[in-house]
């Protein structure tokens, strides 16, 4: 299948690992993978901090830069849900913007969804021998309705030691501006998050949206906790012959 | 942490006139959230309190709320009897209107809190009575009805265990079920041990802070006032248009008491508290305690249409309160918080919450549904109500649970487009306009992408100004050597030629149409 990739702002720009390892997984799995030049960022920053206007440029550069893909793949749970859920809002009923969100939205799928429905795969030979804690994030849990479509997927790893994560599905904190317009109480959850997360014993601490990890991750690294984060991408993209490294 | 909070006042200790009554701790001057908070989640008693209380509620909903199968159905009748009810609220309240009036009750109109307050002030100065005793109401807590009374020398006795605890201790509410949720045991004592007294019955010599004990005290306590005091003054849950009767759900029996045993009834009840028939009220009685106690079925449900001869008081007024509330029916987007039937679901579950309590949210109404209730009721015009919209990580914990699916999260976003609608917010605004700039146009951010990868290793693990907000607790994630789109033009390209090549007119978007 012909996988158009919607990187994201965040892991262009910071988490280059993330969009790299989609790549090498979808390619082992046998998949041509596209990489629209013109994407840049779903506006889900300005949308959720009130800036409506910029949310809707970004969202018609979106729609036109994706309008002819066949699926769309968004590593990231926020801005797969982004597209998904709040796109239907942004354009005037009946608008250009919203009759071609109709028509795109379906096919914009977060990584786990688009392995376990669309190319109906829950092992994909992945090898990663270390023990995992995975932390779904709030808006794949509870806007895309992720389930337990990423454990599937881990659990299939091979050498793989997943560990249950307490508090598994409260908020790590991050919520994008809120993470700095309400600096203590974001630090408060993500200090719950870390030493949850600590408390697992594991290596790693896994999720499907790298600017949650970059909050618990920045959390861990200031405690010194030793702990490192990866998305899931990364994990199921490590084989034995291109391990990835905790 | 309560502001403008005074020493108690003894009740039966006048106020001379022109002096403010002392006694009453309330909201106003509260500082904006984020402010309010840093204080609140640096009290690790409270925070303790709170997480053990919040904790153990929301275990207790999951499990009732679990094990009906029907639950979603029962969610989504309770969203469409609400929105119909307020759709055609004109109709019902006239309806209600009629139906009390006919069974022997006075309705009475308050467009805002002081005209509120100025009938029931008004009522209770008739009786001659200078005591009023209440049920738990948030209506009366909105339009600061105590403080009103007090100014006209009349003390007003809440008699909800937790309110009483509230009223001895000249605390805010924190919650709006659990309204000192913030107190433990061992400070509830030492509260009726200190001030009982000074209000009534004191509390025994050798008082513990075995919960049992604790509540004998204030069944003490509160029972002399019960049996003396002759006007009451609740709110109600649910008011039905149809027969005209007022629904009140509590888990005590104190509000019954004040409901039969007084000569005179006053009901302050919010005008969106209209349920049309009583098979619509069925649902929210299955609705209601499941999501807010967590329990099956309430333990005391009162209900009562008008007056009955020689049967409870003979007296019976209804204020039905709008205070903002027509404001909110006409905002499309905000009007689905009218739906709230103040069951705290979304303040048991919300992580926010329980990490600041309620006292930062600067209002009766704290947690999620009050971050867009108060704006809503009140405005976004000062600091503090504009910075409640700001008050969540938009997690969506609250919507999940909601007994009538209030999507909080959209209302929060559309808050925060009236917020930044208002002048001000200057350099957030500027920085966002910016950051729109930049990210549409592909080379744009590809240029920043490359500036940003040259200076890696110029970023300092400390910001200053506003981006110490980040790493004053975290540590940054470091720059990367290249960026995604700059690795996939070497390496992707490689691997698909065809579908490579950045290029032609910033604004044009062919590069992504194939």
């Amino acid at each position: 299948m012909r996988i158009a990739l919607f990187v994201t702002c965040v892991n262009d720009t910071l988490y280059p690992r993330t969009g790299q390892a989609v790549v090498r997984l979808l390619h082992r799995l046998g998949h041509e993978v596209v990489f629209p030049p013109s994407q840049t960022c779903c506006g889900q920053m300005h949308y959720n901090s009130g800036y409506r206007r910029e949310a809707q440029k970004l969202a018609v550069r979106f729609v036109e830069t994706f309008a002819d893909a066949d699926v769309v793949l968004a590593p990231s749970g926020s801005c797969a849900a982004m597209v998904r859920d709040n796109y239907p809002r942004l354009g005037e009923p009946g608008s250009r913007l919203d009759r071609a969100v109709a028509d795109l939205a379906p096919r914009v799928y977060d990584l786990s969804e688009l392995l376990v429905d669309v190319l109906g795969v829950t092992d994909v030979g992945a090898y990663f021998p270390h023990t995992v804690a995975y932390h779904p994030t709030c808006h794949g849990l509870r806007l895309l309705k992720l389930g337990d479509r990423p454990y599937r997927l881990l659990s299939n790893v091979g050498g793989i030691d997943l560990r249950e994560l307490e508090g598994a599905t409260e908020c790590c904190g991050f919520g994008g501006t809120f993470a700095v317009k309400n600096p203590d109480v974001s630090a408060a959850m993500g200090s719950d998050k870390a030493r949850n997360a600590v408390a697992t014993g594991a290596e790693v601490l896994c999720a499907v949206d790298n600017s949650c990890l970059m909050h618990i991750g920045g959390t861990l690294q200031r405690q010194r906790a030793g702990m490192k984060t990866l998305h899931l991408a990364e994990i199921l993209a490590s084989t034995e012959q291109e391990p990835a490294t905790p | 942490m309560s502001p403008h909070r005074s020493t108690g006042r003894a009740p039966g200790a006048q106020p001379s006139s022109g002096e403010r009554a002392a006694g009453h701790a309330t909201f106003m001057g509260m500082p904006p959230f984020p402010e309010a908070a840093k204080s609140a989640v640096e009290d690790s008693q409270m925070r303790h309190n709170l997480r053990l209380a919040t904790g153990t509620i929301r275990g207790k909903r999951e499990a009732v709320v679990s094990e009906l199968d029907d639950w979603p159905d029962l969610r989504q009748a309770g969203k469409a009897i609400k929105d119909r009810t307020l759709r055609h609220l004109d109709t019902y309240l006239e309806q209600l209107e009629e139906a009390v009036t006919a069974a022997g009750g006075t309705v009475h109109w308050a467009a805002d809190a002081d005209e509120a307050n100025e009938i029931v002030t008004g009522l209770v100065q008739a009786t001659g009575e200078s005591d009023v005793v209440k049920v738990k109401s948030m209506a009366t807590q909105e339009i600061e009805l105590n403080e009103a009374l007090a100014q006209a020398g009349i003390t007003a006795y809440e008699t909800d265990l937790a309110e009483l605890i509230v009223q001895l201790s000249d605390d805010l509410p924190s919650h709006i079920l659990v309204p000192a949720i913030h107190r433990n045991r061992a400070e509830i004592r030492e509260i009726f041990r200190d001030r009982m007294a000074s209000w009534g019955v004191p509390a025994p010599e050798e008082l513990s802070d075995d919960p049992r004990a604790l509540a004998e005290a204030a069944r003490v306590h509160l029972r002399e006032r019960f049996l003396n005091t002759k006007v009451a003054i609740s709110g109600a849950n649910f008011a039905v248009a149809d027969t005209g009767s007022m629904v009140v759900l509590e888990s005590e029996g104190n509000g019954r008491m004040c409901l039969t045993l007084p000569q005179t009834l006053i009901s302050v009840v919010g005008i969106e508290k209209i349920v049309p028939t009583w098979s619509d009220l069925e649902v929210f009685l299955q609705l209601l305690p499941r999501s807010s106690t967590g329990e099956r079925m309430n333990p005391y449900t009162s209900t009562w249409t008008g007056v009955t001869p020689g049967d409870g008081p003979q007296e019976f007024h209804v204020v039905l309160l709008d205070n903002g509330r027509t404001d909110v029916l006409a905002d499309t987007v905000g009007r689905q918080a009218l739906r709230c039937i103040r069951c705290s679901a979304c303040l048991n579950t919300c992580p926010v919450y329980e990490r600041t309590g309620g006292h930062a949210y600067g209002s009766v109404y704290p947690g999620p549904i009050g971050a867009i209730l108060t704006p809503q009721l009140r405005g976004t015009a000062s600091e503090t109500e504009a910075s409640l919209p700001y008050a969540s990580s938009l997690c969506g914990a609250c919507y999940e649970v909601c007994p009538v699916a209030i999507d909080i999260p959209e209302v929060l976003v559309h808050l925060r487009e009236e917020v930044v609608a208002r002048p001000g917010h200057r350099a957030e605004k500027a920085a966002m306009g910016a950051a729109g700039w930049l990210l549409n146009g592909e080379h744009r951010l590809d240029t920043a992408q490359r500036a940003a990868s040259a200076a890696r290793s110029l970023v300092p693990r400390r910001m200053p100004g506003p981006a110490s907000a980040w790493t004053d607790t975290r540590d940054i994630p470091e720059v990367p050597e290249e960026s995604f789109r700059s690795w996939w033009r070497r390496e992707g390209a490689a691997e698909a030629p065809e579908h490579t090549g950045d290029g032609g007119d910033e604004d044009a978007q062919e590069g992504g149409r194939r």
